[in-house]
């Protein structure tokens, strides 16, 4: 398979990635050079074989229903880039 | 003083030969002497360090030292340090100091080390040569005329270590990022079973491969500090409850008739004749302690380096997302509307490397193609696991080399990302079945150092170790240093 | 052409846990903004999620309430998606294995027929955070109070055909949810949201038509309404020649509209793949059976109690049993008055239009459960009629008193039970009614009971109001059969 540029724009937004013009022909090529050692999987049988999410066959531990967390709303605003009243700041949400 | 161990450091400190203050001085002042060149540290905690090293010596007067009290070291720039600075090598984080300390920060606080700094590293550990740091290249120091690569991720936690500069350091792995750059720089590293260690607050590559461990000179330093970064965490939930060994009280047991495995498609053709020798003659000098050796197949090992590039990639973009300038890290200048801010806060905070692989991973992930790719890695993943599982019925230990060839000058891939990506085909396959690795010295070539890998079973960190001190108990590859240090 | 709808709803439910779902954070409404926005529910970079098993114990208790299958090995997925909401770029859900499998509820329509409205699943995930659009030099405030909230979404097949019947399947689940004590049911809060999936297709055809997403809606009403302007919207587009584009849309309950949202159109790739920080939750039948013995009755379990132990019709028994705390209210107004179909037609009735009305809970309710059984009581006793204890009602409501017996004498609503007065006012009644008489004394027995009512107003008026009504009845029947 091989990338595009109407992919690359494709999943460049998706990733909220900016791709300039200009790099797009370099990128699709880095890209499908990675895509075609990525096709070597394509070769190999896996026929009823469990897809595998994680390394050790380890089950979940849930947490008690305890509230641990206090207000700590102005140290972790500290790094933010732009706050007031305690609200994060953005271009303004249209849905 | 600074050839010393982190044991030697530790009995020099009990004994009173210097206090913490003077050693970590000592450090500091290598670092501001060395560092110019080498780039190996992002930050540099002098005050913080030289507060904690009087806070240590403090302990020790108060006898209450224990091995780590007062002992420098070094953090990946990974890591999360409440209070410092915190950049995972990327523009992204150029400006964010953690509001919270990682688990293997705390782990080391709590022993009573004292924290040099925090170490230079490929942009979200995505590199394999310490190139893709927006804070500039590392430089080996065991570069003489060309300057030569560390290795990557955790570039520069070995060129740090083994430029003197910290006695040991934390470091990474999500494909062979501790290995590489040991093998590299002539340091003994090794890779966690994944669980062991807490991946709280150690900013996330691909969750299901990332794990910490010490970036050494020795297998002893290196279990000193598996010690303190091991155990179960409440925070993490893929981390393992399950006991933590006193990974240093099996160093020295005997290997006589340990049975060590050479998977034949690692000792292949393409193997450089100067790395088979280096091999054959570790081989031949555990072999004289008793261990025996037979060759075992991984049959799909040759598909790692794609299953990897498919998985790590996929985990990473989601991984990634969380950095869209609302809450911290870079926001670009007078964003003109939401989508102008994600694109451009995100564009510029991210070098290359990090953003192909975002797109990769977004792109393996997307409708129609996650079976093709996602799924289909996963299932691989899953036999490369099941050959291991396979082979350790009837050996204790894998033999392999750890990286193909010693340090390589900057720019020697060339600009295919996939020359880079070949760097790892030795240590990737590791990561995906969560086994434990690690990388020491075994010889040089032109005079550059190169590791061999041992492999052990889940949680067998302990035997790894061990099987790595008897080598290094009987030979000196990993008492090299650089020259010009 | 005649048209037939098809409804399917995706219910988001706030699970009542004290904390999140993957933080230690409160999950308290209405904090000062980010307060309870702790390093993971920032996503602070390093940060990772710990499930909270309260969450999962209520989404279990949601699946055996509607019978459903619970899947004993549950995954969590990531759906990414950016949103300055959505502090991950990416929620945290259950896609193809979640906890809770198919079930079945039944529903009951205005009209008595019943109605079985399959559930594909219900699974856990976590809520966004809120964009606040007071604006803030032309930006938007982002409060992530409530991001990492628990919920389950619960989504139904497709087997609604209008908005009763939706309407009367949100009820339903809303009835459950708080019976169980899953969630607060606090609609106002937005505790829970429905999105509802419409399309519409020409009577006996099979294809479904395309549909169109309607997002979330905060009540019942709206999501009435919501649904028929929906479906005249797609009849007024087809019947013009148009086609039906599958979209989100918008719906503004004030202004009784909807539009397209187009930004939730963009990037509908969700590249959902299992959270690599979280492993699989595997639970056993000891666990859920655990589950199963602390569950509270379930209404429907109630409602057919209520049948069996206070003779109810199967409406007033559905209504009162729907939650648990008119369901609770009832018991114990029962009990004070010892009379369950008049204490069920006060509760059912003029208390709970009372309640819709001034658009307040149960909860709130300024008359307790006691003192509507006294009054009751006073009902059941004849110390007053129906229509004083009304009068009676408003002041108990009013909390301008609390003792039922002293309202009752001081507004003069005691009923007039003595038979000899009770006589006297029929006789002088009856007196200035001779051609009434004469045309009951001529009907027959069918009839007779009808015009007995022609008596009654004036003897009410002629009594102020105070005649036990039973009382003249039967003096009335004497004098008139005699």
């Amino acid at each position: 398979m091989s990338i595009g540029p109407d992919d690359i724009n494709q999943i460049a937004h998706l990733a909220r990635l900016k791709i300039d013009e200009k790099d797009v022909p370099k990128l699709s090529g880095d890209l499908d050079n990675i895509l075609s050692l990525v096709d070597q999987l394509q070769a190999v049988n896996t026929d009823n074989i469990v897809p595998m999410a994680h390394p050790m066959d380890a089950v979940q531990i849930l947490r008690k229903d305890v509230v641990t967390e206090t207000n700590q709303r102005e140290k972790y605003q500290a790094v933010a880039p732009a706050v007031e009243d305690g609200l994060y700041l953005v271009p303004k949400v249209i849905e | 003083m600074f050839n010393k161990t982190v044991k030697e450091l530790s009995i020099g400190l009990s004994q009173g030969e210097f206090s913490s203050v003077e050693l970590t001085q000592h450090y500091l002042d290598r670092i501001k002497a060395k560092d110019g060149e080498i780039n190996s540290f992002i930050t540099v905690t002098d005050e913080l360090a030289l507060e904690e090293a009087k806070a240590a010596d403090q302990i020790r007067a108060e006898g209450k030292a224990t091995d780590w009290t007062g002992i420098p070291f070094a953090h990946k720039d990974i890591f999360c340090t409440k209070g410092v600075l915190t950049t995972c090598g990327s523009k992204m984080l150029e400006n964010f100091i953690s509001p919270y300390d990682a688990t293997v920060v705390s782990n080391m606080k709590t022993s009573g080390a004292v924290c040099l700094g925090k170490t230079n590293m490929d942009e979200f550990a995505m590199g394999s040569s310490n190139e893709t740091s927006y804070f500039g290249k590392v430089i080996n120091p065991w570069s003489d005329k060309e300057q030569l690569v560390p290795g990557g991720s955790s570039g520069g936690s070995a060129a740090a270590v083994a430029a003197r500069l910290t006695p040991i350091a934390t470091a990474t792995d999500t494909g062979g990022s501790i290995r590489q750059p040991a093998s590299l720089c002539g340091l003994t590293g090794l890779k966690p079973t994944y669980g062991r260690v807490s991946r709280y607050g150690m900013i996330a590559f691909a969750s299901s491969l990332d794990q910490a461990g010490p970036m050494a000179r020795t297998a002893e330093d290196a279990a000193m500090m598996l010690n303190v970064m091991a155990g179960h965490d409440a925070k993490d939930s893929t981390s393992i409850v399950k006991d933590v060994p006193d990974y240093t009280a099996s160093l020295n047991n005997s290997i006589d008739g340990l049975r060590i495995g050479l998977p034949k498609e690692f000792f292949n053709e393409h193997l450089s004749p100067e790395l088979q020798n280096i091999l054959q003659d570790s081989i031949k000098q555990l072999e004289s302690q008793g261990a025996t050796f037979k060759e075992i197949s991984l049959p799909h090992s040759h598909l790692s380096v794609p299953a990897y590039y498919v998985i790590a990639p996929a985990e990473c973009s989601a991984n990634l997302s969380r950095f869209d300038g609302v809450r911290y890290g870079h926001r670009c200048e007078d964003p003109k509307d939401l989508m102008d801010m994600y694109q451009r806060s995100r564009t510029e905070g991210f070098g290359d490397e990090v953003k192909r692989r975002i797109l990769i991973g977004a792109y393996a992930l997307s409708a129609g193609y996650y079976d093709a790719y996602y799924n289909k890695a996963q299932q691989v993943r899953r036999l490369i696991k099941n050959d291991f599982v396979s082979a350790f019925e009837d050996i204790d230990v894998i033999l392999s080399p750890t990286s193909p060839s010693p340090a390589f000058g900057f720019d020697s891939k060339g600009d295919d990302p996939v020359q880079m990506y070949l760097e790892d085909i030795f240590t990737i396959s590791t990561n995906l079945a969560g086994l434990p690795g690690m990388s020491l010295p075994a010889g040089l070539i032109n005079g550059l150092p190169i590791g061999m890998q041992l492999i052990g079973n889940y949680f067998e960190e302990s035997k790894l170790l061990n099987v790595a001190h008897r080598f290094q108990t009987a030979t000196d590859w990993h008492t090299l240093a650089p020259k010009n240090i | 052409m005649q048209w037939e709808t098809v409804i399917g709803l995706e219910i988001h439910v706030q699970l009542a846990t004290k904390s999140k779902i993957f933080s230690g954070s409160s999950t308290q409404f209405g904090s000062e903004p980010n307060t309870q926005a702790s390093l993971v529910d920032l996503a602070m970079p390093g940060t990772l999620p710990v499930p909270n098993e309260e969450a999962f114990r209520k989404a279990i208790m949601f699946g055996l309430a509607i019978d459903a299958d619970i899947n004993k090995r549950s995954v969590f997925d990531r759906k990414n998606y950016f949103y300055p909401d959505s502090p991950k770029g990416y929620q945290t859900t259950q896609l193809d294995h979640p906890i809770v499998g198919p079930g079945n509820i039944e529903i009951q329509l205005a009209n008595g027929t019943k109605k079985i409205i399959r559930v594909h699943h219900a699974h856990l995930e976590e809520d966004a955070g809120k964009s606040l659009h007071d604006d803030y030099h032309g930006m938007s405030g982002i409060d992530l109070n409530r991001a990492g909230t628990p919920l389950i979404e619960i989504v139904s097949e497709p087997d609604m055909c209008n908005s009763e019947e939706a309407v009367a399947f949100a009820k339903k689940i809303h009835s459950i949810v708080s019976s169980v004590g899953i969630g607060d049911g606090e609609m106002s809060q937005g505790s829970m949201r429905f999105d509802v999936n419409i399309s519409i297709r020409p009577k006996g055809e099979e294809k479904l038509g395309t549909r169109t997403e309607t997002k979330n809606l905060n009540s019942f009403r709206f999501m009435e309404k919501a649904i028929k302007l929906e479906v005249e919207r797609q009849i007024d587009v087809l019947e013009d020649g148009g086609s039906i584009t599958q979209e989100t849309r918008l719906y503004d309950g004030e202004k009784d509209i909807s539009r397209s949202m187009r930004s939730k159109e963009e990037a509908n790739d969700y590249r959902y793949f299992p959270c690599p920080d979280l492993l699989p939750v595997i639970i056993d039948d000891v666990y859920i059976d655990s589950i199963r013995e602390d569950m509270p009755e379930l209404p429907d379990a109630r409602a057919a109690r209520f049948i069996e132990q206070y003779a109810l019709s199967d409406y007033d028994a559905e209504f009162l049993a729907g939650d648990t705390e008119t369901a609770a209210f009832f018991e114990v107004s029962t009990k004070i008055s010892g009379d369950a179909k008049l204490s069920a037609n006060w509760v059912a009735g003029e208390l709970s239009a009372r309640l819709n009305s001034d658009d307040i809970s149960i909860k709130q309710c300024p008359i307790n459960a006691e003192l509507l059984g006294k009054l009751v009581l006073r009902i059941k006793d004849g110390t007053v009629s129906s229509s004083g204890a009304k009068k009676v009602f408003e002041v108990l409501w009013a909390q301008k008193s609390n003792d039922v017996d002293a309202i009752i004498d001081q507004q003069g609503l005691k009923q007039v039970s003595d038979t000899g007065a009770l006589e006297a006012i029929v006789d002088e009644v009856l007196a200035g009614m001779a051609d009434q008489i004469t045309q009951y004394q001529e009907a027959d027995e069918k009839k007779r009971k009808k015009l007995m009512g022609g008596f009654m107003g004036p003897l009410m008026k002629a009594s102020k109001g105070q005649g036990n009504p039973k009382l003249f009845n039967q003096i009335l029947a004497k004098k008139l059969n005699s």
